[in-house]
């Protein structure tokens, strides 16, 4: 039971840790968000791990509250992210 | 009017949405919601002045569910400034944007600005921290996108990419501390937090997260270029607040909650990397060619000096010294924040009667605009350090608050900070003063200049002599009650 | 004696208020402008009559403004204050009216007369402060007022003397705060009080107290042009005439000398500071400054530069009177505080009436120039007679007490050459311009000369101020012992200083 949070835990830390290093090395838009959404998922997977009490027992609702709301403004993000991209290449032609 | 740290949020974010919907009376919405959340900002502060620090809690949800309202001393403070700031800069851009349809994107994209500054401020908790930054972040770099040009906008995403990996951070940090305590709730983490290797990390994070956003040497990389492509009024408020809550966060963190977890250590490592940002910034504001980017480094300086005071407002026992250390902190901050943005609101006029802001061919503006050379003068000196000015105080603290904590290598770093600033804002006026035909038309009294020499005579005058009251406040009024 | 509490400040207000009303005035309306300089000027000359018989009886005036925590700004006025009140005010009045005639159709003269009274108020605030604190924000507020001034005519040479002046000033602002924040944290708050406040605090370390002097004398050495501090005030000569008589006589000059004697008597006092060691220290600086100025003075054929290295030397006789430790060498320097004032401003209003007659600038040029200008000429030479030390005019009067000051100190060896020598370069340089002036005969031409108009050789804003700056000289030196004169308000001074 213990070992399955650490599992995830674990595997969250890693997602971070390899989507950090991407978004350091790409300067690239489109890597580079990418890689900052990798690691967005890592940190999510973080906060879902410690919400985890076992399988009878009712997961934290709280920390699974915060995920939602971080999903919602890594989404946005990435949404405006792209916007702005897109935007800076049609100037680009013009 | 015990609502009124709701009505600081509600009130803006209303007039977000009604001036989406209604284009056509968007300044006039604007102006009148500023106006009305100034005036609840300084409710709070009164509120705080008779019955000390307070909670609100949302929906009556309690501690830990809902979402929580507080306010203190620097919090309230805090807020004023920036709903002063706010305040002015709105009536400049009333008149600002000529673009129709820029003028329609940017007040509902303004008004979300100031939602999330206030409710930044008044905060309580460590996840609601990071969603105001983010609602903070996306709306400045929108606002800093609709100057619509290559620089804006590549300005624009670097800030947006580089800022999004400072929150993930920040949450990142955030995370452990609820694996750690099981509570998000400043007030609460402050009674329970100990040194343990998981609070170090987090602790390491969510700061590390947060230099990003104030833009610390060597961190700074994303904030000339943004500061300086953004358009005036936006640059005014980017400067001002959006930088300086970053550091309010960080101070709340080191000095309220997390202290157990500090070591002068650490406290060192950011006193030195301030003062480095001191003497880099302001090299770089003094070799800058545009009037923006000067002030957009003069930022970076200016922000170093608020770091020096770390290792200080720890080193110094309890009592009067870290108490004095701890406002003149605060000053800095407020001087800062009405100078600077004083400062990129003349600027906007310049650009604007001159077409241009390169500092080389500001000659004849002094005779063209003398009251916008007078306010940039006048906001050079709160920049500087000179009376009368909030910061002259501000300095004076800092370097008796070095040699009471028997750091005196600060300050060298202050006389040096000072005199390069004195060099890059007289580079300035020696141009200014400088024949030439930058402009034709003699500018006496322009509304749009107003707002600017208010914003500098709260910089100099009402903070240099008026704010002997500030420090008793601080010292009995900070400070969240215990959760 | 409410009105005598709040006199300081009105005395502030008199020249603050009209300065800022003057920004507001349009270019073209000269009479508004010259009406409100005068009021100004006009209203503190009453209000510092007043203040001078109250000092005289003693009367205590003390207004406290708190700022921060331990932090007050305190307007004070005791007997030192009111000699470089007076003295500012009168030579304003006199340059003010001076101003008026010189600047007559040049542009921008709204700016130019609201900064300059700002220059003055930060003077008069200067004089009045009544601790450190207060003393350092008038002291920075006086750069701030005279740089705009010295830049304003706008051309290149201007803006990089102004440059220099602002470099220099404020480098050494920078100093004097650390050295004064420095004392407020091993001592406290520090008010300004006759015989010191220091000495009475013998717990403090005597070499953090060295120091802290250092630090102190550096700041306001830069103004009061001490060696090797000295390099921008030669630079700062391109301002125009008014504005040179304003910083060599009337505040900038002045405001680093009257710091020095703030510091020396009323901080640490003048025993304590001998006790520690510091004043030989000052004093061979200024012996040196004093020789130094005069033979640089020497090869300057630019007459605003000669006159500016002559300030450089006179000025560090104040200092010098109050390095050497006994009253009647503070006479002599506190005297000297007066007696430069008037003696130098006349000379450079001198110097503006040869550049815009006739467009003299070098001293080469001046050759028979008396006949063409005698009121000029003439009170040229009272100011520079006064300056070599010849009786009856006022600068022998200096000299005569710092000689004494010196027998009595045991200081006569080293301190008598210095005076002898510097007098003699003070004719070598003053005297073959009196000798052009006078006895050559006129070149054919004058290199710009405007026609003649009126019954004066100039007009009359113009010839009077250096007349009547030249009477004052004289008279100081003949009247000297009367009630009320320079030279017995000084001895009042050292009187309560010892």
């Amino acid at each position: 039971m213990i070992s399955e949070q650490l599992l995830y835990s674990l595997a969250g830390i890693g997602l971070f840790a390899i989507g950090l290093r991407a978004t350091l090395l790409h300067h690239m838009l489109l890597p580079r968000l990418l890689a900052l959404n990798v690691c967005g998922a890592g940190v999510f997977l973080i906060f879902i791990a410690i919400a985890y009490a076992g399988v009878e027992n009712m997961a934290d609702p709280v920390p699974q509250a915060l995920v939602l709301t971080g999903i919602v403004v890594a989404v946005s993000a990435t949404a405006m992210a792209l916007a702005l991209g897109r935007r800076l290449e049609a100037l680009k032609d013009e | 009017m015990s609502d009124a740290i709701i009505w600081v949020i509600m009130i803006p974010l209303l007039g977000s949405l009604i001036s989406l919907t209604w284009s056509r009376y968007a300044s006039f919405i604007a102006i009148t919601s500023n106006m009305l959340a100034l005036a609840a900002s300084i409710i709070i502060v009164r509120q705080v002045y008779q019955s000390g620090p307070f909670i609100h809690q949302l929906g009556s949800w309690q501690t830990g569910l809902g979402i929580s309202l507080r306010a203190d001393a620097l919090s309230s403070i805090l807020l004023v400034m920036s709903m002063s700031v706010i305040s002015a800069a709105t009536f400049y851009a009333s008149t600002y944007f000529t673009d129709a349809v820029k003028r329609a994107r940017f007040w509902p994209l303004w008004l979300m600005l100031v939602v999330a500054l206030n409710a930044l401020l008044l905060s309580g908790d460590l996840f609601n921290l990071y969603v105001t930054l983010e609602l903070l972040g996306l709306s400045a770099i929108a606002l800093t996108a609709l100057s619509d040009n290559r620089a804006a906008l590549q300005a624009a995403i670097r800030y947006l990419s580089i800022g999004l990996l400072g929150s993930l951070v920040f949450l990142a940090g955030v995370a452990l501390v609820y694996t750690g305590y099981g509570t998000l709730d400043l007030a609460t983490l402050s009674n329970v937090v100990q040194a343990s290797p998981l609070s170090q990390v987090a602790f390491g994070l969510m700061t590390a997260g947060l230099l990003i956003k104030s833009a610390l040497f060597p961190l700074h990389f994303w904030l000339p270029s943004a500061h300086a492509s953004a358009p005036a009024p936006v640059s005014a408020a980017l400067s001002a607040l959006v930088v300086k809550v970053a550091v309010y966060i960080l101070l709340r963190l080191w000095i309220d909650v997390f202290d157990p977890v500090l070591t002068p250590f650490s406290a060192m490592l950011l006193g030195m990397l301030g003062a480095i940002a001191v003497i880099w910034g302001s090299w770089q504001a003094l070799q800058a060619q545009r009037l923006k980017l000067m002030a957009a480094y003069s930022t970076v300086a200016q922000i170093g000096y608020l770091f020096i005071f770390l290792p200080l407002i720890v080193a110094l026992p309890d009592g009067p010294l870290k108490d004095a250390a701890y406002t003149a902190l605060l000053l800095m901050a407020l001087t800062h924040g009405f100078a600077k943005s004083a400062f990129f609101l003349s600027a906007g006029v310049i650009q604007q009667y001159c077409g241009h802001d390169r500092i080389a061919e500001l000659g004849g503006t002094a005779r063209a605009l003398p009251l916008t050379i007078f306010v940039i003068a006048l906001s050079g000196v709160a920049l500087i350090g000179l009376p009368p000015s909030g910061s002259f105080l501000g300095k004076w603290h800092l370097i008796s608050s070095s040699l009471h904590a028997g750091q005196w290598w600060w300050v060298p770093v202050i006389a040096a900070g000072s005199i390069l600033a004195t060099a890059y804002v007289f580079r300035i006026l020696g141009h200014a003063f400088a024949p030439g035909e930058g402009v034709d038309q003699v500018l006496k009294w322009g509304r749009e200049e107003i707002p600017a020499l208010i914003l500098a005579l709260l910089a100099t005058l009402i903070l240099g002599f008026g704010s002997a009251g500030l420090w008793d406040f601080v010292s009995q009024h900070n400070g969240f009650p215990g959760g | 004696m409410d009105i005598f509490d709040s006199l300081p400040l009105l005395i502030l207000l008199s020249s603050l208020l009209p300065g800022l009303a003057i920004f507001l005035v349009r270019e073209e309306s000269h009479v508004l402008r010259t009406s409100l300089n005068l009021f100004g000027a006009l209203t503190k000359l009453g209000l510092v009559g007043l203040m001078i018989w109250g000092v005289f009886h003693e009367w205590v005036s003390d207004m406290r403004w708190q700022i921060a925590p331990g932090l007050e700004l305190v307007l004070h006025a005791d007997a030192l204050s009111v000699v470089f009140v007076t003295l500012s005010t009168v030579l304003w009045l006199v340059t003010t009216i001076y101003a008026i005639g010189y600047l007559e159709h040049s542009p921008h003269r709204s700016r130019f007369f609201g900064f300059f009274s700002l220059c003055v108020t930060a003077t008069v605030g200067l004089a009045l402060a009544g601790n450190l604190f207060t003393f350092v924000i008038f002291y920075e507020l006086l750069t701030l007022a005279t740089y705009p001034l010295v830049a304003h005519k706008g051309t290149p040479e201007a803006v990089r003397g102004a440059r220099i002046y602002l470099t220099y000033t404020l480098g050494g602002g920078v100093l004097l705060l650390i050295g004064v924040v420095w004392l407020h944290t091993i001592a406290g708050p520090i008010d300004f009080q006759e015989r010191g406040v220091l000495s009475d605090l013998t717990h403090l370390d005597p070499w953090t107290l060295r120091w802290i002097f250092l630090f102190m004398i550096i700041g306001l050495g830069v103004k009061a042009a001490l060696f090797p501090l000295h390099g921008w005030l030669p630079q700062a000569m391109v301002a125009p005439a008014p504005v040179s008589a304003l910083l060599h006589a009337v505040a900038v000059v002045k405001a680093g000398a009257f710091g020095i004697i703030r510091v020396v008597y009323d901080v640490f006092g003048v025993e304590y500071a001998d006790a520690l060691g510091l004043l030989p220290f000052l004093g061979a600086i200024a012996a040196f400054t004093i020789v130094y100025g005069s033979v640089k003075a020497l090869s300057q054929d630019h007459l605003k530069r000669r006159l500016a290295y002559s300030t450089i030397s006179q000025v560090s006789y104040i200092a010098l009177g109050t390095a050497i430790l006994g009253p009647l060498a503070t006479i002599g320097g506190i005297v000297h505080l007066v007696h430069q004032g008037v003696m130098k401003i006349t000379l450079f209003f001198a110097a503006g009436n040869y550049a815009e007659t006739l467009g003299i600038h070098h001293v080469s040029e001046m050759d028979g120039v008396g006949r063409r200008m005698p009121a000029t000429t003439l009170a040229f030479s009272i100011a520079a007679l006064g300056m070599i030390g010849i009786p009856p005019i006022a600068g022998f009067i200096s000299k005569w007490y710092l000689g004494l000051g010196a027998l009595q100190a045991g200081a006569g060896l080293w301190v008598i050459p210095v005076l002898v020598a510097s007098s003699l370069l003070n004719a070598a340089y003053f005297l073959p311009i009196l000798y052009r002036a006078w006895f050559k005969p006129a070149v054919v031409k004058w290199p710009a000369e405007k026609p003649r108009s009126g019954r004066w050789e100039i007009s009359g804003a113009l010839m009077w101020p250096p007349v009547i700056t030249a009477v004052l000289a004289l008279l100081f030196g003949l009247f000297a012992g009367a009630p009320f004169s320079p030279l017995e308000w000084a001895t009042l001074i050292a009187t309560r200083e010892y």
